[in-house]
């Protein structure tokens, strides 16, 4: 019977001695018998189980609740710092292009317009890549492949940014400089519209360049997204259309893609949301300008870029470090609109 | 009229060229896919090489003895080196616990409840905010109002990154502790927290290693969040209220530089960042697969 009352197992050995206390082997001999010390023996017992579980929950709804503030803290700085710069400035703040250190003016709209053009342009760049190393690595890779080629990709997503930046720098913008601007420039230099996207001396720097290292930044968070959410589509399906006669893209197009498609969108807003906010690398390449460009090639600045940029000459206090304040409170409530969006259409799929 | 199309042997051609034409797609989208898989991996390759080539040459033991000194005096990444390691320590020792409780709380106090859904959804926002915005985060509460850069700011800056990442593995890897397991440690009696602590965590110590391994290895690269906080400092310094210097930090100043041996510093420091990350990331790998 003590068995039944010994309390919470101290260690393992009290759980290995419960089976062997022959008062617990019988069941039909045990039954009756719990009901009649248990009064006198619970009440101690009960008392501290309740209280450790008493402490341990409130511990672990705490640290929850502490994620929670911690949210709201960096949405209050953020709001709090740049108080002073939203008040001067007014709503004109976000459309504003001009950033006028001198003249204490300062505008969102360049950087802005540079962090969406370029995170879109990344995705332009990285969506069709993803997808078909999703595609590659669930339908047609051999199985010896999958797992070597899939962790390669995935190691991509883990090399530091600032790695990026440099690698952008130092191999990607001679590249572009020396070769492919060059190039460009010249096959649309008497096309009217076109000329202009890609008007300008070939720096090698500017925006294409960002969005072409974002786009190389964010490929292994979208292919990775992608091939999970491919894995989850039940093999039946998939068997039924290739027993039909399907040929594998046929597959996938009428029976993976359709299956997935809320998920897949969900995995490129993710990688919206990492290339909106990606610091280092953008700043390494941008061409650091406040003007708006027309042509692809010019140089800009995003959010990040000029926040990292600017804030070593940005004293305490100024008017200027309230604007880089504003500025992060902006690209903060343009990313958590993203990823929310990435979230919910990332919620594993309802049973049935 | 319609005698003419159904003719069996238009019918057969007409499928064959149908299926022909199917078989062409499909044969390009492969080919395609593997263009996709190749110029993926290629930029690994490129990256990796980059960092060997101009890395390699300039690993000397000068760089792990001295430190960051002056251009033209050879000098070394060694208070860069050791600033990175105190606050990546910092940030795990503080971002970890943390981390631990929020996931035990999503995985075993929150099922169904809308706190818990809350709690979720904002972890894994915070896993991808811009790391830019949480070192300005802790530049307004832990830089500005106490008076300076810190390598203390630096460290909790990285903190905040560190616990989103274990929240997921944590929460994930419970998830997987079979019910059985539970349920034996409530039949002897154990109370929740003690059938958590003494079997749950031990059932699930690899994917929390892994977590803690992932985090570490995130946040060892991470270079904005420390340009507000830690700031960075050429000189020997271990106070943790002082600004401390970091590997990407000096990496990022040394990088832009005109100073060719800065330069060279800088590669041999992303090699050498490079390699730990990858490194870690690939042991966190070899810790989960363990489990079978």
């Amino acid at each position: 019977m003590r068995c039944a009352q010994s309390g919470a197992p101290k260690s393992s050995t009290d759980v290995a001695g419960v089976p062997l206390n022959p008062d617990c082997t019988n069941l039909d001999r045990t039954v009756p018998d719990i009901a009649a010390p248990a009064p006198t023996a619970r009440p101690a017992r009960r008392s501290r189980a309740v209280s450790g579980d008493t402490i341990y929950a409130a511990a672990t709804t705490t640290a929850g609740v502490f994620v929670l503030l911690l949210l709201g803290a960096i949405i209050a700085s953020l709001f709090i710092g740049g108080w002073p710069a939203l008040r001067a400035f007014g709503p004109g703040f976000i459309f504003d292009t001009e950033w006028d250190p001198v003249q204490e003016v300062f505008g969102a709209g360049v950087s802005i317009y540079g962090t969406l053009l370029t995170s879109i342009m990344a995705l332009v760049l990285a969506v069709p890549l993803a997808f078909g190393i999703a595609f590659y690595l669930t339908e047609l890779a051999p199985a010896w492949l999958r797992r070597p080629v899939g962790t390669a990709i995935e190691l991509l997503a883990a090399v530091p940014s600032i790695i990026f930046g440099m690698w952008g720098f130092y191999v990607i913008v001679p590249l572009m400089a020396q070769t492919i601007q060059p190039a460009v420039i010249d096959t649309f230099v008497d096309i009217p519209l076109l000329e202009d996207f890609f008007a300008g001396p070939p720096f090698g720097t500017g925006l294409f360049t960002a969005a072409l290292i974002l786009a190389v930044m964010v490929l292994p968070f979208i292919a990775a997204t992608m091939r999970d959410v491919f894995l989850t589509v039940p093999a039946v399906f998939k068997e039924s259309a290739y027993g039909v006669g399907a040929t594998t893209w046929e597959v996938m197009r009428s029976i993976v893609v359709p299956y997935t498609r809320a998920a897949v969108v969900g995995g490129i807003m993710l990688g919206l949301g990492r290339a909106l906010g990606e610091t280092m690398a953008v700043t390494f390449v941008i061409g650091n300008t406040n003007r708006i460009a027309t042509s692809l090639f010019g140089p800009g600045n995003t959010i990040a870029s000029i926040v990292a940029l600017e804030f070593p000459e940005s004293p305490a206090g100024s008017l200027k470090l309230a604007s880089l304040l504003a500025l992060g409170f902006v690209l903060f409530v343009i990313s958590f609109i993203v990823l929310a969006i990435s979230r919910i259409l990332l919620r594993p799929r309802a049973k049935g | 009229m319609g005698t003419t199309t159904l003719s069996p042997a238009r019918n057969a051609t007409v499928a064959a060229a149908l299926g022909r034409r199917r078989k062409r797609i499909d044969r390009l989208t492969r080919i395609l896919c593997i263009a996709a898989t190749v110029i993926g991996l290629a930029m690994l390759a490129s990256i990796l090489a980059t960092l060997l080539m101009r890395g390699l040459g300039g690993l000397s033991l000068d760089v792990f003895t001295r430190i960051t000194l002056p251009p033209g005096s050879s000098g070394g990444l060694l208070n860069a080196i050791v600033g990175s390691l105190i606050q990546t320590a910092i940030g795990t020792a503080i971002g970890t616990p943390v981390g631990l409780l929020v996931g035990t709380y999503l995985s075993e106090y929150a099922r169904g409840s809308q706190l818990g859904t809350a709690v979720r959804f904002v972890s894994d926002v915070l896993l991808s905010a811009p790391s830019i915005l949480i070192g300005l985060f802790v530049y307004t509460v832990l830089v500005d109002p106490f008076g300076g850069f810190s390598g203390i700011a630096g460290g909790v800056a990285l903190a905040v990154i560190v616990i989103p990442i274990v929240v997921r593995t944590t929460e994930d890897m419970l998830q997987l502790i079979p019910v059985a397991l539970r349920e034996a440690a409530v039949a002897l009696g154990a109370p929740k927290w003690r059938s958590i602590v003494f079997v749950c965590y031990p059932a699930a110590r690899e994917g929390i290693v892994t977590g803690m391994l992932l985090a570490v290895a995130r946040i060892a690269g991470e270079t904005a969040p420390l340009l507000f906080t830690s700031l960075g400092n050429l000189n020997w310094s271990l106070s943790l209220t002082q600004p401390m210097a970091s590997l990407p930090v000096t990496i990022y100043q040394y990088a832009g530089s005109a100073f060719d041996d800065w330069v060279a510093l800088a590669w041999v420091g992303a090699l050498l960042i490079t390699f730990g990350v990858l490194a870690v990331n690939i042991l966190a790998r070899l810790v989960l697969r363990r489990r079978g």
